[in-house]
């Protein structure tokens, strides 16, 4: 008989172990999937491989990818640590598309020094109120947050697809839902090959963000006060204002993330959009336990292998469902991982 | 240390793969593509080192899954007949979304030298005009949209012709005159369908009205089918649609009543109630076009081909279907392709009664891509 016992201390410095064997484990497990299916399970790697890191355009598009998935991760695992269970990062990131949208739509003949300014603070106050309201429904009449923020999703969504489909529907569109396409002013360019300079945005809210919480005393409040309202409360901690705070930081990084979609890699509002950043945000804030240090890794990664399965799918032919497959095996074997860090295994006696 | 075994138990299973894969695609191979087994164990022998240039590479790019039925998929079966022309090889990405992610992918098949590309949904227009600049020697075609460049050409079907033929077959059916339309989104083409589709239940049904619900999906069984029971619920007795999953064949069939299907024959999913569809028939389309680039006489234009060329087409009937509807039926087709008659021939009138198609006059293509409006007899809004 085996017996899952909580280890003394967690294990040091296996972190990284866990990460490659966790990793080892899921990409071995998906290969032999592969291998189900008929297809070369090594050529399956390879191909993944090469086609989310291996050159200068793939590592340019995973980093692409990678952009809005870690500004909405940084505000998922911000909440997060406050136990304040922020499932709203898809919505918040529609209403930053929202916001940016309104401002370029608005004012495209300003310079583009003030009215980039204007999208991002569109963007920001947008997405930062979306999620101001379900952190003051928990706050004054104990809503669920978990329920509110999706719910305000789809909300948000179908705010996006009214506009879309009516006011700000492009007159030249043939009746499809786009609008205009945004004055260069309003388009951020590229930085780097084909990188945009949205890059800059994420290090400096990663950079600030690690700072605030490690350095400053509502940051440190907001980690402890992920040990409980109550142990918060009774430490003088002003809990309501901290629950506020991390919904709204994480509005305004999801808000910044939609504008960055639109504003640099569309350069218009449209539907599509929306492709699930807010909820792959999760996965990526997990699988980080919610350290915002490493969220920039598990995002390049998580990006990655969303890019790399398309070069296999394009190459071997594989369902587009088998990356939603691999992406859950890594979330499953990292997540497991972690357990045994702090639990393990003891034959139990008799 | 447990990591160690679990690293270790890893690379075993990786060495396991490595070892047992060799053996395990023969099984696949002839079911996936039949006529090109031998090249397969070649390309699977040196995986990077096959021979090219002798091949022209084909590449398609879908929006949803291929899945069972479905636009995808009526895609699909236009690739399966690229695939089998001599000298050709085709692939595709599924499941694509229409933002900044498809220009990723179709600059990835260009760059991996795919000769044609195929962008089947109206989303990947801008990123398709945008990616064939980058790659001038490449031909891009996209569906259902309307801009063009030195590379792009775009193309579309005049499915309102099947659906005009699908109207006439629901119009001899309905019994309470009351026909239920689930429709994805207010585009033009969708709208252009419904309005088709009740022009045709009209020339048989004058009295008879259809009613819109819009799913704002375009594959959602579940969402769809809930959409259809909105309708029969209201007293619908034939249920038809614009979406990819056969999702409101089954509510049709379920309630006992009659549906026409979209894009490819989905009587498999609702026998007792599947009267016809108006279907996709890409094959003979994509391989025109993938010849013309090979021989060099490809141009850039945007093609709008009709029944004629048998780009759309009707399902065959369900047994319910009696004999004199599908003359009818028939008789409208022969008129149709052989241009005597037009299914936006005026008069047509909107829902407010205002003439949008005068008497004698056609409506033009330019009114037909960008209708906003809906005809007399749809209840619905399109907005």
């Amino acid at each position: 008989m085996l017996r899952v016992v909580k280890r003394q201390e967690p294990l040091k410095g296996g972190t990284p172990l866990i990460v490659v064997g966790a990793l080892a484990l899921s990409l071995g497990i998906s290969m032999l999937l592969l291998a189900a299916q008929g297809k070369p399970a090594p050529r399956g790697l390879f191909l993944l491989w090469d086609g989310a890191f291996a050159h200068v355009h793939s590592l340019e598009d995973t980093v692409l990818k990678a952009i809005p998935l870690y500004l909405c991760s940084l505000g998922v695992a911000v909440a997060f640590r406050m136990q304040v269970w922020n499932i709203g990062a898809e919505g918040q990131f529609a209403l930053g598309a929202i916001g940016a949208t309104w401002a370029a739509l608005h004012f495209p003949d300003l310079p583009a020094p003030l009215l980039l300014p204007l999208m991002f603070a569109c963007a920001g106050v947008a997405g930062g109120v979306w999620a101001l309201v379900p952190a003051l429904l928990r706050l004054r009449l104990r809503v669920n947050e978990i329920i509110s923020t999706l719910m305000l999703n789809y909300i948000g969504i179908l705010l996006l697809d009214y506009l879309v489909y009516g006011p700000w529907k492009d007159p030249t569109s043939f009746g499809f839902p786009l609008t205009r396409e945004f004055s260069p002013a309003a388009q951020i360019g590229r930085m780097i090959g084909r990188i945009h300079w949205g890059i800059l945005l994420c290090a400096a809210v990663g950079l600030a963000l690690a700072v605030f919480l490690k350095r400053t005393r509502t940051g440190f409040e907001i980690m402890a006060g992920g040990a409980g309202a109550r142990a918060a409360r009774y430490a003088h901690m002003p809990y309501g204002f901290l629950v506020g705070l991390v919904m709204v930081l994480c509005g305004v990084a999801s808000g910044w993330a939609g504008s960055l979609e639109v504003s640099a890699t569309l350069g218009r509002l449209q539907p599509s959009i929306m492709a699930g950043y807010g909820y792959t945000a999760i996965v990526v804030a997990w699988l980080a336990r919610l350290r915002i240090t490493h969220i920039a890794f598990y995002a390049f990664l998580l990006a990655g292998f969303r890019v790399g399965v398309e070069n296999l799918q394009l190459e071997l032919q594989v369902p587009h469902a088998f990356g939603g497959i691999m992406e859950g095996l890594i979330l499953l074997s990292v997540l497991a991982g972690q357990f045994f860090q702090n639990y393990r295994f003891r034959r139990a006696e008799g | 240390m447990r990591k160690f075994i679990v690293g270790i138990m890893a690379a075993a299973l990786l060495g396991l793969l490595l070892a047992g894969c060799s053996s395990e695609p023969q099984k696949e191979a002839p079911k996936a593509e039949t006529s090109k087994a031998t090249e397969q164990a070649a390309e699977q022998a040196t995986p990077e080192a096959k021979p090219e240039g002798a091949e022209t590479k084909v590449g398609f790019i879908y929006v949803s899954p291929i899945g069972d039925a479905g636009w995808s998929y009526a895609h699909d079966l236009g690739r399966k007949a690229v695939e089998a022309m001599d000298g050709v090889t085709t692939s595709y990405v599924e499941a694509v979304p229409e933002g900044p992610d498809a220009e990723r992918v179709i600059t990835n098949m260009a760059r991996k030298g795919y000769k044609v590309i195929f962008t089947t949904s109206f989303g990947y227009m801008d990123p398709t005009i945008k990616v064939a600049k980058e790659f001038p020697d490449t031909v891009f075609m996209h569906c259902s949209g309307f801009k063009k460049s030195a590379n792009v050409g775009n193309y579309f079907g005049r499915m309102y012709q099947a659906r005009y033929l699908s109207g006439i077959v629901a119009g001899a059916m309905t019994k309470t005159k009351k026909l239920g339309y689930v429709a994805a989104f207010p585009i033009p083409e969708v709208i252009r369908g419904i309005n088709a589709f009740t022009l045709g239940v009209q020339s048989v049904a004058p009295d008879a009205e259809v009613r819109v619900v819009w799913s704002k999906t375009w594959y959602d069984p579940a969402t769809e089918k809930e959409a259809a029971k909105s309708l029969l619920d209201v007293g619908c007795d034939v249920i038809a649609q614009h979406q990819d999953s056969p999702g409101p064949q089954e509510a049709a069939q379920e309630k006992g009543v009659y549906s026409v299907g979209y894009d490819t024959d989905m009587s498999a999913f609702a026998p007792k109630s599947h009267l016809t569809a108006p279907i996709w028939n890409w094959g003979p389309f994509y391989t025109h076009v993938v010849k013309s680039v090979m021989d060099g006489s490809w141009k850039s234009e945007s093609v709008w081909p009709g029944m004629e060329e048998g780009i759309v087409d009707l399902a065959p009937y369900g047994p319910m279907v009696p004999q004199d509807v599908r003359d009818k039926v028939e008789d409208a087709r022969r008129k149709i392709v052989s241009g005597q008659f037009k299914v936006f021939a005026g008069p047509v009138k909107d829902q407010k009664g205002e003439v949008k198609v005068p008497e004698g006059a056609v409506a033009g293509d330019e009114q037909l891509l960008g209708m906003t409006w809906f005809v007399e007899g749809v209840i619905g809004s399109t907005e």
